[in-house]
């Protein structure tokens, strides 16, 4: 048995899958969170079903490719499960008397029922049921109410008996809220006021300023605060004790002793120099990564599920409109700012081949990870905002300059946004966490192989003098363009693999801070790590991609040595 | 004769009626399933600034709608007051 959970974007339905099948699908209160179908399973009256978690699609006549996925999808299901915003039924009742056309056994979810109270709307569920001819009940989806009856109803889904003219099909909605929905009159919630003035340019723009500024201190003080109390003595003192003894009782050198533990300093592991995969490796990822991670997907995923993004959404689009995308593009941008891989699938949001190309490229050049941002704070972080902020405004005003020459040199139409812009809502703690767990969960498992086999490659160059090689050979570039010694090259050549890395290769270099930032931003930009450059392949085709990989050699090449040039101005 | 604007320039907080939409079929479509479809009462949230997005409060929900989009949607306001 097939079950689709099919509905309007942004109702939950998400929500309701990982309820039914206790999955971890990511959820947020934005339209277009889902962008492929997700499958599931689910006992239902002691037989097993598979539940297919369906795009949001506002009608069956497809406007874009999330929707044209979604029809292909009502084929191939026995039971449609149609879940529409208690808050919103006549818009939601237009898919539903569209799939009550199609003849399939359905039944409707009222989702968000809890907030039809303070909406002041109240729905005649029983009556709902009797005109359309198919089971109705309300659910909660994030907190579960209602989501056990769900499973016992659907069983007993129906054909709808309900008959009408499909071109009086609005008509028809205007009849049914009519006689099922009573609205009352009630006064604007303090939520309400606040999401319509986040949306207008006045104060809007203020509330964003405030938005990003907060945002930035609260992960830069949670990620300093789990370094310093959490993470950072848990390394010097357990974990150095027993890779000393590990040190000791490899015989303190050689190939495998290299590898693991790398080199002892003074006879001691410094965890920043030493470069093993026990103790550099782990230290990067754990020690000086995770914890920003940590931070930055607690305030993510708050933002996200508050609702947020979309209006930073509308705010930003007069400005991304000059950039080639519309307003919808901070998403990826945003998701980018923690991992470029899940900003890259989210690319799929813009409806356009130059959406889509513009987006990429702009995110894989000028959008750092928080992997990398996290180890730019620790490299330059010694000369504060002299060296931290040329590297963000060098990014940023590349991300502008960029967009906008690629918006006139792209061809293409720019969509224009067409955007629900959901309430305010009080994220759920217990959903939320879980949230944030399954994203650092997912971090953890896709940088791990990658940061250690970088470490690994590293000690193989290193030892084999590739390094030193290559950097001769490029030193035109890498000394004469950006100023930086040759042994840099080892930090660029393992920065195609992961960024983090990259950056740790540079600490035992002791640059000087003009080295420092123009190091930082050419590492930012040159090439994606080899996990984004694999799914931008997927997204873009080869034939796109090769175009943007050269746009990003090039922009880090200029952007780089004019940074070069600049700063040794001063 | 009740004054014809284009949904761009309807003032913030002020209510209006959709009167016609001057639009080919796909617009017209993606417009009405978000609410914004002849014969609807909309409310101005936030107005267009610099050529952005303007967004209405259809029902119970707001909807932001491109400045190109917004300009093809006539509506006739309501009296001052309301």
């Amino acid at each position: 048995m097939k079950v689709l959970l099919m509905g309007n974007p942004n109702v939950g339905k998400s929500a309701v899958f990982n309820r039914l099948t206790g999955a971890s699908v990511i959820t947020a209160n934005y339209p277009g969170t889902t962008v492929e179908f997700t499958k599931g399973r689910v006992k239902i009256a002691k037989e097993d079903a598979e539940i297919i978690d369906v795009p949001g699609t506002y009608t069956l006549e497809p406007t874009c490719r999330a929707e044209e996925i979604a029809v292909k999808m009502i084929d191939e299901g026995d039971i449609v499960v149609n879940i529409v915003d208690a808050t919103n039924l006549e818009r939601s009742l237009n898919l539903t008397l569209q799939l009550v056309k199609r003849g399939k056994p359905m039944l409707v979810a009222l989702n968000f029922w809890d907030e039809t109270k303070h909406t002041g709307v109240q729905i005649d569920v029983q009556k709902l049921e009797e005109i359309l001819g198919v089971p109705c009940l309300p659910t909660v989806a994030v907190t579960g109410v209602g989501i056990k009856a769900l499973i016992e109803k659907i069983p007993g889904a129906k054909v709808s008996s309900y008959d009408f003219e499909d071109a009086e099909r609005w008509h028809e909605i205007g009849k049914i809220v009519e006689s099922v929905q009573r609205v009352s009159h009630r006064h604007h919630t303090f939520l309400e006021r606040l999401g319509d003035a986040s949306i207008k340019p006045f104060p809007g723009i203020l509330i964003t300023l405030g938005v990003v500024v907060g945002a930035f201190e609260v992960v830069r003080q949670i990620g300093e605060a789990l370094i310093g109390y959490v993470f950072e003595p848990l390394f010097e003192n357990v974990w150095a004790p027993i890779m000393l003894k590990l040190s000791a009782a490899l015989g303190g050198e050689g190939f495998i002793h290299d590898i693991l533990i790398g080199r002892l300093i003074g006879g001691n592991i410094d965890f920043r120099e030493s470069f093993g995969l026990l103790t550099t490796g782990l230290y990067v990822e754990f020690a000086a990564v995770l914890p920003y991670v940590i931070a930055f997907y607690l305030v993510l995923s708050i933002l996200e599920d508050c609702g947020y993004l979309p209006r930073l959404a509308v705010l930003a689009d007069t400005l991304m409109h000059r950039l080639g995308l519309h307003g919808m593009a901070i998403v990826p941008m945003i998701l980018g700012l923690g991992c470029n891989v899940p900003g890259s699938f989210a690319i799929r949001i813009m409806e356009s081949r130059k959406g889509k190309f513009i987006a990429a490229t702009l995110m894989a050049i000028c959008v750092p990870c928080m992997a990398l941002i996290a180890m730019i704070f620790g490299l330059a972080g010694e000369y504060g905002a002299a060296a931290l902020v040329p590297i963000f405004a060098a990014l940023f005003v590349t991300w502008i300059v960029l967009g906008m020459i690629m918006n006139r040199f792209v061809k293409g139409e720019i969509p224009e946004i067409l955007l629900d812009v959901p309430p305010y809502r009080i994220p759920y703690l217990k959903g939320l966490l879980k949230k944030v767990w399954m994203r650092i969960f997912w971090f953890l498992k896709e940088a791990m192989p990658w940061v250690l086999f970088g470490v690994f490659l590293a000690n193989i160059f290193y030892s084999l003098g590739v390094i030193s090689f290559i950097g001769r050979i490029v030193s035109p570039v890498i000394a004469g363009l950006f100023g930086l010694p040759p042994e840099a090259a080892g930090g660029l050549m393992v920065g195609f693999l992961r960024k983090d890395v990259a950056v740790g290769m540079l600490a035992p270099l002791h640059l000087t801070m003009r080295q420092i930032i123009v190091a930082c931003v050419v590492l930012a930009m040159y090439f994606p790590c080899v996990a984004t450059f694999a799914v931008l392949l997927k997204e873009l085709g080869f034939v796109d991609l090769l175009k943007a990989t050269a746009i990003m050699i090039i922009s880090a090449l200029v952007v780089g040595g004019l940074l070069n040039l600049i700063l040794s101005l001063f | 004769m009740p004054e014809r604007i284009t949904l761009t320039v309807l003032v913030s907080g002020r209510r209006a009626t959709v009167v016609e939409i001057q639009a080919g079929q796909g617009l017209i479509r993606r417009l009405g399933s978000l609410g914004i479809r002849v014969g609807q009462r909309i409310k101005m949230v936030s107005r267009s600034f610099m050529r952005g997005p303007v967004t209405v409060k259809v029902g119970n929900s707001r909807v932001a709608v491109g400045f190109g989009a917004a300009s093809r949607v006539i509506v006739e306001p309501e009296g001052e007051g309301k």
